[in-house]
Formats: C-alpha cells, structure tokens, sequence
C-alpha cells in the first residue's frame, strides 16, 4: 500500500496531465470546446419536472419514477425477508439492524403519541419513513438519471423541448464528453391561434418541425446525427409530484380515520364544527366556530403542505445533483450528495413525524391539546436519526 | 426622462428575460422569511437546551419539526421559481 504523500503527487500530476491533454487535443483541432474537454462535461442536463411516460400498458402508462417505486417496494419486501427468516432471540447481523430501526421508530411513536397510542399509529408512521427514505436514498446510486431511452427531438411531441444532443445513430448511443447540443427556438404560435382543435394541432406541429429544421441548417447537422433528449429509465420517485400526494393523501386518510375512530364521528367532526357554545346561546360560540372552520382548513391546507415539501426538496436536490455533475463532473458533485444524503432522511423523519404529531392531536379530546409521554423521554429516538 | 433611454429599456425587456427575473425574484424573495423564522426558532431552542439540557431529546424533536414548517415556506417559493423558469 503506496504511501499517502505518493498517492497524493501522483493524483495531482494525472489531473495535471489530463489537462495538457486537453488542450494538446484543442491545438490539435481535434476537440472544440476547451472548457468541455478539459472538464470532461457531458451534455447539458435536460431538466423536466414531469415524469418521463417509458411504455404503456393498455391504458395505464409507465413512468420511470414508476419503475423505479417498484424497485424500491421489491428491495424493501427483500429487506424484510431476509431480516426475518431464521429468528434469533439474540439478534445479529441484519435482523439487529433491522431492530434497531423499528426500536428507534418505536420509541418515536410512543413518546409522541403515549404507549397505546403511539402503538397503533406505529405501522402507518414506520411505513411512512421507511418507503421514503429509501426512495430517497436509492435515488443517489449512479444509475439513476444516467441510463436511459433517447427521445427524438420531433415535432409531434406535446412538449417541446428546446434542448437537445447530438448523437450519431448506433448500437448503443453514448453521450461523450463534449457531446454538441442543438438548441431549438420556440417558434411563434400565434399564426395558429385562429384555427381550433385538429387543425391548430397541426398547424402548431408544422411550426415547430420547422423550428427544428431550421435549427438543424444552422448547426450544419448532417442526415445520420440525430437528436435527442435522454428519457432516464430510473428517476427517483419523489420527484415525480403524484408520489408525495399520495402520501400525502394516506397520511390525511389515516389521521381522519385515528380521530373518529378515537373520538366517534360526531364528536370529531364537532371539532371542527363547533356548535357547543351557539347551541346554548351563548353568543361568544360564534369565536368557537371559526376557529373550527380555521382549523377544518387548515386540516386541507396540510395536504398541500405535506406535498411540496417533499416534492419541491427531492426535485431541488435532483436539479442540483444534475447540474453539479454538469459543471465539474463527479468533483463538484460529491458535498451535494452527501447533502441529498442528509436531506433525503429528514425529509422522510419529518413528513413520519408530522403525521404522527397530528394523529395524536385527532386523538386528544376536545382542549385536550397536549400530548401524553412529552415528560417521558423517548429512549434513542431522536438520536436514531 | 430621456426617450433616448427608456425605449431601449423597454424593448430589452423581453417575456424571456421577464420570466428569468421573476424566477430569481421569486426564490430571492421567498427564502428570506424562513431563512429569518429558522434562525429564530433554533437560538430560542439552544437557549431551552442551554437552561435544562436534559430535556435533549424533546427539545430536539420539537425544533425540527419548526424547522420543517418553517422550510416548507421556502420550498413552496422554490417550487414556483422552478415552474416560471421551467414550466411557463
């Protein structure tokens, strides 16, 4: 094992060197662009905030956050399999991992909600940070946003994308270092605005595919370079905006259902619908009930909340990773992963612990605001995460 | 003011360059409340820790979740200087 000082001037002379390289390459006109050889940058990242639609079965079409939700449900169903079989009542290995995730939660649930509870909200809250965090993690493996389908750049298309590379047609088409991009302007659609349905469809396909060609003239593209956009086959599944919501929309199910179930229907809904006070005359019940109607909507607004939070940090931290690797590939990247690293687990605690937080407070009785266990410290909880 | 210098002005106001401001606004702008409500929050819970540290754990728990409402805020300015730059 070569020492550190020599690992260190033989690293500093290979990026040396690779440099020169590159500008040899530059004099030589071999390559064009300094800053993209020299950096060795790929092609500008194509930055969408919807899904990719990959293939379509029957009516039901399959987007790459999709597949990739499938994965993360097979590798958690695998993760559980193989923690479990061959019990010991002295854990080692994989089962002691997986117990010390689930006394971690555990104790979470318990000392937010109170012991009975905290037990029942546990496996609603636990699947909730599990599935997301390790959505979020396997979102950092390389493959992801690299490997994908290429998208011709064509008119038909219903959005039009402006950016795109320039790749020759082969076997398996690789995006270089120093890949060209073709940019196409958005063409003027207002000479379509006086047609309607069918006809403004084509109308506005003719203006874009002239867009293209004339784009293509300009750049001097030959027949057999093609364009393209990358359509990544995995893409992390927070960032597709359907994946927060329904969490989202199951974290507000479950705490309705833990509330009238808790309370009965008609004292949960007096929550919100607070009548007590106005029933009996008393004409400061009117204060009563809009404060309930508040807290009703507030109780709509946390839907939306819940969403953007974890769908605006995942895609944030998507188009910060991609544009990273873009400027100075792998180099730049490395602290914003371990910021997505860091970013990916909160979030998943946070949107856990919310859901948690507001069960137990459906739960209270009416003015019973404060949650039962606060004095009793929740045991390697917090320190879990 | 001079015609001279306000019609150039104008015309460089482009609906691209438009969208491009309103998007750095957006997020500019958007960032700086819970950039002000995060900091707040977290000294007033080192002053709680620093007065009885063996509420730890509680103390901990409670400032995170702030911390995540008050950063939704950001988010929701994020996610709109995203959608102008991207979407519109």
């Amino acid at each position: 094992m070569p020492r550190l000082r020599t690992l260190i001037i033989v690293g500093v002379l290979a990026i040396f060197l690779g440099q020169v390289g590159g500008l040899v390459m530059i004099k030589a006109g071999i390559a064009e662009d300094l800053l993209k050889v020299v950096l060795l940058r790929g092609a500008k990242p194509a930055i969408e905030i919807k899904a990719e639609q990959l293939w379509k079965i029957g009516f039901l079409p399959i987007t790459n956050t999709l597949l990739t939700a499938w994965i993360v449900v097979l590798f958690l169903i695998g993760l559980a399999y193989m923690a479990t079989r061959r019990m010991a009542l002295i854990p080692s290995g994989l089962q002691n991992l997986m117990e010390a995730v689930v006394e971690g939660l555990l104790g979470l649930a318990v000392g937010t909600a109170g012991e009975k509870e905290g037990r029942r909200f546990f496996p609603v809250i636990a699947t909730i940070f599990l599935f997301i965090v390790v959505a979020n993690w396997f979102a950092l493996l390389p493959v992801f946003n690299a490997i994908g389908k290429l998208e011709p750049l064509g008119a038909e298309k219903k959005e039009f994308h402006e950016e795109s590379v320039v790749y020759k047609e082969s076997g398996l088409a690789l995006i270089y270092p120093g890949a060209e991009t073709l940019s196409v302007e958005e063409p003027e659609l207002s000479a379509c605005s006086g047609l309607s349905g069918h006809e403004k469809t084509e109308c506005q396909d003719e203006a874009r595919a002239q867009a293209i060609e004339v784009a293509r003239e300009e750049k001097g593209l030959k027949a057999d370079e093609k364009t393209a956009i990358i359509a990544p086959y995995l893409r992390s599944m927070n960032t597709d905006l359907m994946s927060p919501m329904s969490f989202a929309i199951a974290s507000a199910i479950f705490v309705e259902y833990w509330g009238i179930s808790a309370l009965g229907f008609f004292a949960y809904a007096g929550k919100f619908f607070n009548f007590s006070k106005l029933a009996k005359g008393d004409p400061m019940g009117v204060i009563d009930f809009f404060v309930g109607i508040l807290e009703f909507i507030a109780e709509i607004a946390r839907l939306i909340s819940f969403t953007f939070r974890l769908f605006g940090n995942m895609l944030a931290g998507e188009i910060l990773l991609l544009v990273m690797t873009f400027l100075i590939p792998f180099l730049l990247a490395l602290p914003f992963y371990g910021l997505e690293l860091f970013v990916g687990a909160i979030q998943a605690f946070v949107f856990a612990m919310l859901t948690l937080v507001f069960g137990a407070l459906a739960v209270a009785g009416h003015g019973g605001h404060e949650a039962e266990g606060h004095a009793q410290e929740p045991s390697g909880a917090v320190a879990a995460h | 003011m001079d015609l001279a210098i306000i019609v150039p002005v104008l015309l460089a106001l482009t609906d691209d360059s438009m969208r491009f401001i309103g998007a750095g606004v957006a997020i500019g702008v958007g960032s700086f409340g819970p950039a002000l409500g995060i900091g707040w929050l977290v000294s007033k819970a080192m002053e709680a820790l620093g007065r009885n540290p063996e509420a730890q754990p509680v103390i901990q728990t409670n400032m995170i979740l702030g911390i995540a409402f008050a950063e939704a805020i950001a988010i929701y300015a994020l996610v709109v200087a995203v959608m102008i730059g991207f979407v519109f």
